[in-house]
Parts: structure tokens; C-alpha cells; sequence
């Protein structure tokens, strides 16, 4: 075994070190640490010259190992580990103390200050004879990407990455790609068209040579890691034949049976055979299978009599397809919360309480009222009333804003306006109006006469007290701005519903090994300055499955996504994580549980020569060292983090100066 | 117990509580000079030994310090610190050490504040305790 040669610098840091902690003196000390050849203190370690003094000592003394005792690692330690490479020694070999940020600008006093950098320059001088050599590694990038989730989000991604001539793989659960926004009439606050704007991006993705769409399809299992994942997507069973069909549309209109419209909040009926909606892509018809009399009872096929194309195949199965990705985007959206689980808001018992996206519908031209405003019995509505934070801003449901809510309930009271001529009753808390033109939106529905009353709404009933009264909805609320208690009577009341985390998110987390915030909404990598990434390398998140969130920011953060993984791309390859975890199979017992505890799935038990013992995917290792700690017999170890390196340290910071 | 000076040593995740500290630093806030910290990537990573091993030294308190169960880097390293801290306060007590030296805290890479206000009030009710049992005895072998 080589002679350890350590070499220490100490820096001044001008006098934010050297005005506290005695630099001279702890130099002093630490030349008399056994493995330590040179001892030095400068003014600024982390100028060209004092970088010199450490690259100068490896090739004249022979210098092995490096300590320098400076500011805190996280500023500079990347900064000397290159030195230490420029001087010709692997970067690893190198501890760095903290004597700044964790000693000189948190003690006053000089003595204690001047002793505990002794203590540190001392555990660091001997936790560094124990460092090995790592090497840090660079494997080839997949350039293709897998997008899941086909709203505006996905599809934006999809669209961002597929023009850089980079393959996309775009899966969406529905029969057609258009989400959420498809849904919409109109967008706040311009009031345009949201068909007009979002079509022909639908069709831009399903008709791009570099984007392959799987409609109708779902991601079933992902293994791999950044730069080289594999994906199993399921391509559910449509019993339609994708290339025949022409979506010409005859076949639902000959199909007895007759559901609830998912499209149109089961406010329309659609055929058991159906075309979601008629700017869908793919334009196929899809039988669902669930409610088909012939598929559950073996009797009808009046579609295929009714099919031109003999496009209908009631023996077609499920499909899984296999593809390689180097990225993944995640745009699962979210999902509408039920307003039906706040008892005193009356909706699903009282006809005329509707959620948002129920009345979005009704306001729409290709809707079940054809853009007429309609309470049940057929009249129009004379005056509206709508309810904010339904389950938002609110500890039982949801503590967070859903930040959409006011800003589409500004929208609807125009609409309430322009179509019914009703009069409306806004039931705020506060009116949040935060994105470009919103504030000066609400200000023009002030001016337009929308009733604003601040308070949250108690209860919604039928129960009249008054002439008034009869025949109406009550809502009832507390008047902030006036302090007392108010009954409006309405025709009709909209309730304005969080938008919450989608009902699997939990699995999709799973498949994808990504995390959630207590929310429920997938977790960023760093709330400011990270995003868009999560702690899982290679796949990232945008749009209202990391939280709710309205168009522009989503699309915006969908073109953060996608440029992440184009910047990825354009590298070619990854660099691995070099502190992972490593196995002495010498020891190893194969018992698995490594295997349990980690989140990353980086341990798989194996056998080798007869004998099971764990194999680390070191692609997937991020160094956590969770498995370490459950290891029974000491087999793993994380590289750099030692229980050797970790137990010298703390055995030289306990011991007696 | 006049002038004693208690020894505390912390293992400190890298992305939550060792940031907390360099934000202690970075805002210069004081606090006692007692504590030394060991750099750990995750708080998950913290082994029972080593904590051991801080008492064997002669360390008067352990600090265990790293992210909030939600923001973990390696999406659940606090809770695996947990579980462990549970086990291991039993063994600490055969050894007859108190509950209170060893300290088991959550701190985000903002809570510059929070680090500094934990390491005084540990040192203070380490004050209180008085030098470690383990200390006394392994010194009397010695």
C-alpha cells in the first residue's frame, strides 16, 4: 500500500476565517497529524495561487491526499477536487472542512472557534487516508423520449421535443389526446375560443413523423434509469381496427345502447361504441368494453353491420408494447374534486348546483344545450350564484389555492351575463387575479355589475323563509365586508371545484418512482429552482400533476420540460453518480433487504455460481445509503460514506485535543 | 456542574440541515460552539454505530438532523431515520443513557433559524444532565 502523504491548507478567506479562528495555529496543529507531509495556510485557497500551492505540492512532495479547510463544501468543494485532478490525483482523494460557515461566522469566540476548526482540520485529515479512488462514469443517452399524458401539457412537450427531430412517445389513457382544455368553451381572460387554439396543436401531434401516438393506452411498468429506461405501455382494446376506421361516425349512431358522455359530465348520452368527441385524435371510433352488450352478453354487433370500413374487431386483445427512452415526461393532469362530499352544498341532491365544468359545458355551442345557459326544467337561469374554494383553501378538503378558480369564476359570470342576461352573486374569500391582464379582467367584470360578496358560503338550500324565497337556491353566507349574515336567492349555483391530485397518482408515483408532496401532487425536484425535474434523474414533471395550475403556466412549464430533456439529449450522455453503494459478495448473504429498502430499485438479488448475493444497478444508485444501514452482515458499503471513513471521523472529533 | 461544556455531535443530511447550518452561517447567527458536524448524504444513512460510536468517544449529546418527511431527496430517507432513532433509543437506554441525548430533528435547508435555536437548546439541557454516564465509566477503564 502507497504512504499516505496529506497535504492541509488552511484559508483566510481575507479575515472571515482568519479574524475568528487563529489560522496560523491550526496549520501549526495540523502538521503534526500523523499522515500529514505539508501543512499550509493562505489568504484565498480558492484563488489561481492558492490553487497552485495544492497542485505544486502534488507534483514536488508526492501529496496523495488534500484537505483544504475553507468555506462550506457545497460552495467550493467541486472548485478543489478539480485542482486536485489538474494536479494529476483522482478527484476523490480530497475531504474538505468547513471552517467558515460552520465555525468562523457562527462563534465569536476566538479560542473555541480556533479549537473547533482543529477538531474538524483533524477528522477531516483522517477520514481523507481512508477516501479511494472513484470514477466517475459517462453512459450513452437514449435520444428519445416518453411523454405521458396527452392535455395541453403533454402534448406541448410532446410537440417542443418532436421538433428537435427527437423521437416522442406519447401515451394518453383516454381514446382521444386533448385533456382538460378540450373541455373548455372559452379561456380566461381573453374569452377566446379554447377548440381554436388547442385543435390544431392536437393535430400538429397526431400527425408529426417524430411523434408516435398511443391513444387509449397506459404505462404499465418502467425499469431502467436517466439515459435508458424501458417502458411496457398497454394499448388497450378499442375492438376497432385503427387503420380502417375513417371515424365517419355511423357506427354510434346505430348503436342501441346509450351512456353517460365522460366529455360532457354525463350531462349528454354517448353509443357504447363512441368517438369521444368530434375533433378527437385519433378520429376511431372505440368500443367500450365494459358496457357492450355483445362483448359482456355475445348479442348485438349492430356496429359492424353499421360499419362502411369493416373496421369493427371484437377479437382484438390488448397489446403491450415495449419501447427504450432516454427521458420521461410526466403530464397526468388532475382530477376535478368531488363537490358531493360537502353535504351543505347540496350537489347531486338539489338539480340547478352545478361544478365548473358543468356549466363550462353548457356554455359551449358543440355542448348537450348547444351553448344555451339551462337549468333542468329548460328555463333559463335569471340569476346565478358562484361559489368559490370548494375544497380548496379549506383544512378539511384541500389547504391549498387552486389557484384557476376565481379567475374562471370571473369567466362564467361574464357568460352567466352575456348568455342568460342573469344576475350574479360572486361568494369569494379573496379574489387571487395574479397572471398577465387577470387584475385588469376582474376590474371589467366589476364594471359589467357581477355582484362581489365576500365570505364563505355556509350551505345552499331549497328551504325557503320568504316569498322571495320559493322555488329558488339559498345560499347562505357570511358577508365579511359587511359583518352580517346574507340569504341570496338563485336560480342557479356553480361551484367552483379544486382542481386535486389524480385518483392513481399514488400508483403512477410508484411505476415511475417518483414522490409526493403531502398534497398529493408529484413532488419537484426544488420548489424554486429546480422545478420541473423530481429527485428520480431523467424524468421530470409539468402542468397540474405537480400542482394545480392554469394554460399559459403549463404550457410554459411544459417547455421547461421538454428543454431539460433536450439539453440532456444534446450532451449525449450521462454521468453516473460515483458515491453508490457496492456489495462484498464475499459476505453477502442474499437475504434482500437491500432490496426492500430502496426506493430506487438499485439492488436486485441474484445468484451467482449457485450463491444469491445482491448486484447493485449503479445506473440507479444515488448513494443514500439506506440499504447500508439494514445491511446485516456490513456486505454493502457507500462509496466515499464508509462506515470505516464515517466512524474514523466521528472517533477523531470525540477524541481529546 | 459549573463550567462544563457539553460535546455534541450532529449527523447532518447534505441537502436540508447541512444547508440549514451554512445558512446559520451565511446570516452569522451564534450559537455555542459545542457541536461538531459529520456530513451524511441522507439522514436514512445515519447506522445506529455511528451514533454508538459519538458515545463511545465520550460525545455528551447526538444530534440526527435532516429533511422534512416530504422534501427527502431520496424520497424517504427521514422516515428510515426514524424508524432507526426508535430502535436505538431503547439500546441507549440499557446503556443507561438519557433520552434527551439523543435528539432527533427535522430541519429544512431554509430553517437557518431552526439549526441554530436546536444546538442552544441542546447545549442547555445537556447543561442541565450534566457530562455523559458513558464518559465517566469509560474513563475509569482507561
Amino acid at each position: 500500500m502507497e504512504e499516505i502523504k496529506t497535504g492541509v491548507y488552511i484559508c483566510h478567506c481575507g479575515l472571515n476565517i482568519a479574524g475568528v479562528v487563529d489560522v496560523e495555529e491550526v496549520a501549526k496543529y495540523a502538521g503534526k497529524l500523523p499522515g500529514v507531509i505539508v501543512s499550509r495556510e493562505y489568504r484565498y485557497m480558492c484563488s489561481d495561487p492558492g490553487q497552485d500551492l495544492i497542485k505544486n505540492d502534488i507534483k514536488e512532495l508526492g501529496v496523495n491526499r488534500v484537505v483544504v479547510a475553507a468555506c462550506s463544501p457545497r460552495m467550493h468543494e467541486p472548485t478543489f477536487r478539480k485542482t486536485v485532478e489538474d494536479g494529476g490525483l483522482n478527484p476523490y482523494l480530497y475531504e474538505h472542512a468547513n471552517i467558515r460557515e460552520h465555525c468562523s461566522w457562527v462563534h465569536d469566540d476566538k479560542e473555541l472557534a480556533t479549537n473547533k476548526a482543529k477538531d474538524l482540520v483533524r477528522a477531516a485529515v483522517r477520514r481523507v487516508c481512508r477516501h479511494e479512488p472513484l470514477v466517475v462514469r459517462e453512459v450513452p443517452f437514449n435520444p428519445s423520449v416518453l411523454v405521458i399524458g396527452g392535455g395541453i401539457a403533454g402534448m406541448q412537450a410532446a410537440l417542443d421535443i418532436a421538433n428537435g427531430h427527437k423521437k416522442v412517445y406519447l401515451v394518453e389513457r383516454e381514446a382521444s389526446i386533448g385533456g382538460h382544455m378540450a373541455q373548455l368553451d372559452r379561456t380566461f381572460p381573453t374569452l377566446d375560443c379554447s377548440e381554436c387554439i388547442l385543435t390544431p396543436k392536437m393535430s400538429d401531434v397526431g400527425h408529426h413523423p417524430f411523434i408516435e401516438l398511443h391513444a387509449y393506452s397506459e404505462v404499465e411498468e418502467v425499469s431502467g434509469s436517466i439515459g435508458s429506461f424501458k417502458v411496457k405501455i398497454r394499448k388497450k382494446a378499442r375492438y376497432v381496427d385503427e387503420s380502417k376506421c375513417v371515424g365517419c361516425g355511423d357506427c354510434e349512431e346505430k348503436c342501441p345502447w346509450k351512456v353517460p358522455n365522460e366529455f360532457e359530465v354525463g350531462m349528454a348520452k354517448r353509443g357504447v361504441i363512441y368517438i369521444p368527441f368530434a375533433q378527437a385524435i385519433p378520429n376511431v371510433a372505440t368500443i367500450d368494453k365494459e358496457h357492450c352488450v355483445y362483448l359482456q352478453k355475445g348479442k348485438c354487433r349492430a356496429c359492424e353491420k353499421a360499419c362502411g370500413a369493416n373496421a369493427i374487431d371484437f377479437e382484438q386483445e390488448d397489446e403491450i408494447i415495449e419501447v427504450e427512452v432516454g427521458a420521461i415526461i410526466v403530464a397526468t393532469g388532475y382530477d376535478q374534486f368531488d363537490p358531493s362530499v360537502i353535504g351543505q352544498y347540496g350537489y347531486g341532491r338539489h338539480d340547478n348546483v352545478l361544478t365548473g365544468l358543468e356549466f363550462e359545458r353548457l356554455t359551449c355551442a358543440a355542448g348537450p344545450t348547444e351553448g344555451k345557459i339551462l337549468m333542468k326544467d329548460g328555463r333559463e337561469p335569471q340569476s346565478v350564484a358562484l361559489v368559490h374554494c370548494v375544497g380548496s383553501r379549506d383544512q378539511n378538503y384541500h389547504e391549498y389555492c387552486s389557484r384557476v378558480c376565481c379567475m374562471y369564476a370571473l369567466k362564467y359570470a361574464h357568460l352567466a351575463k352575456e348568455i342568460a342576461k342573469a344576475d350574479v352573486y360572486q361568494f369569494y374569500i379573496d379574489m387571487r387575479c395574479f397572471g398577465e391582464g387577470y387584475e385588469e379582467f376582474y376590474n371589467r367584470l366589476s364594471e359589467e355589475g357581477v355582484n362581489f360578496i365576500r365570505g364563505k358560503v355556509a350551505r345552499i338550500t331549497d328551504e325557503a323563509i320568504t316569498d322571495e324565497e320559493q322555488g329558488k337556491l339559498v345560499v347562505v353566507s357570511e358577508d365579511t365586508l359587511l359583518g352580517k349574515i346574507i340569504r341570496v336567492p338563485v336560480d342557479m349555483v356553480i361551484l367552483c371545484s379544486a382542481l386535486e391530485p389524480r385518483s392513481d397518482a399514488e400508483n403512477v408515483g410508484k411505476i415511475l418512482s417518483i414522490n409526493r408532496r403531502a398534497d398529493g401532487f408529484f413532488l419537484e425536484r426544488h420548489v424554486k429552482l429546480d422545478p420541473v425535474a423530481t429527485p428520480t434523474d431523467g424524468i421530470f414533471i409539468c402542468g397540474c400533476c405537480e400542482a394545480p395550475r392554469d394554460i399559459p403556466d403549463t404550457v410554459a412549464q411544459a417547455g421547461a420540460a421538454a428543454g431539460k430533456v433536450l439539453s440532456l439529449m444534446s450532451k449525449g450522455t450521462v454521468t453516473l453518480e460515483a458515491a453508490t453503494a457496492t456489495v462484498d459478495e464475499s459476505i453477502c448473504h442474499g437475504c434482500g433487504r437491500c432490496e426492500e429498502i430502496c426506493p430506487f430499485s438499485a439492488p436486485k438479488i441474484v445468484s451467482k455460481d449457485g450463491v444469491l448475493v445482491s448486484n447493485i444497478n449503479e445506473a440507479l444508485c444515488k448513494g443514500c445509503g439506506s440499504c447500508a444501514v439494514v445491511c446485516p452482515t456490513g456486505a454493502i458499503a457507500i462509496k466515499h460514506f464508509t462506515q470505516d471513513e464515517i466512524l474514523a471521523q466521528v472517533e477523531a472529533l470525540t477524541e481529546v485535543r | 456542574m459549573a463550567g462544563f461544556e457539553p460535546q455534541i455531535i450532529a449527523f447532518c443530511c447534505n441537502w436540508c440541515t447541512y444547508a440549514a447550518a451554512d445558512l446559520a452561517g451565511t446570516s452569522r447567527m451564534q450559537y455555542p460552539a459545542n457541536v461538531r458536524i459529520v456530513r451524511v448524504m441522507c439522514s436514512g444513512m445515519v447506522s445506529p454505530l455511528y451514533v454508538l460510536k459519538a458515545f463511545e468517544g465520550g460525545a455528551d449529546g447526538v444530534l440526527i438532523a435532516g429533511c422534512h418527511l416530504t422534501d427527502c431527496h431520496y424520497i424517504d430517507g427521514p422516515v428510515k431515520c426514524d424508524a432507526m432513532v426508535a430502535k436505538l433509543r431503547d439500546m441507549l437506554h440499557v446503556l443507561g443513557l438519557e433520552d434527551e441525548r439523543l435528539r432527533r430533528e427535522m430541519v429544512a435547508a431554509s430553517e437557518g433559524v431552526l439549526f441554530a435555536r436546536v444546538i442552544r437548546e441542546m447545549v442547555e439541557q445537556l447543561k442541565k444532565i450534566g457530562p455523559s454516564p458513558l464518559k465517566a465509566r469509560t474513563e475509569a477503564l482507561a
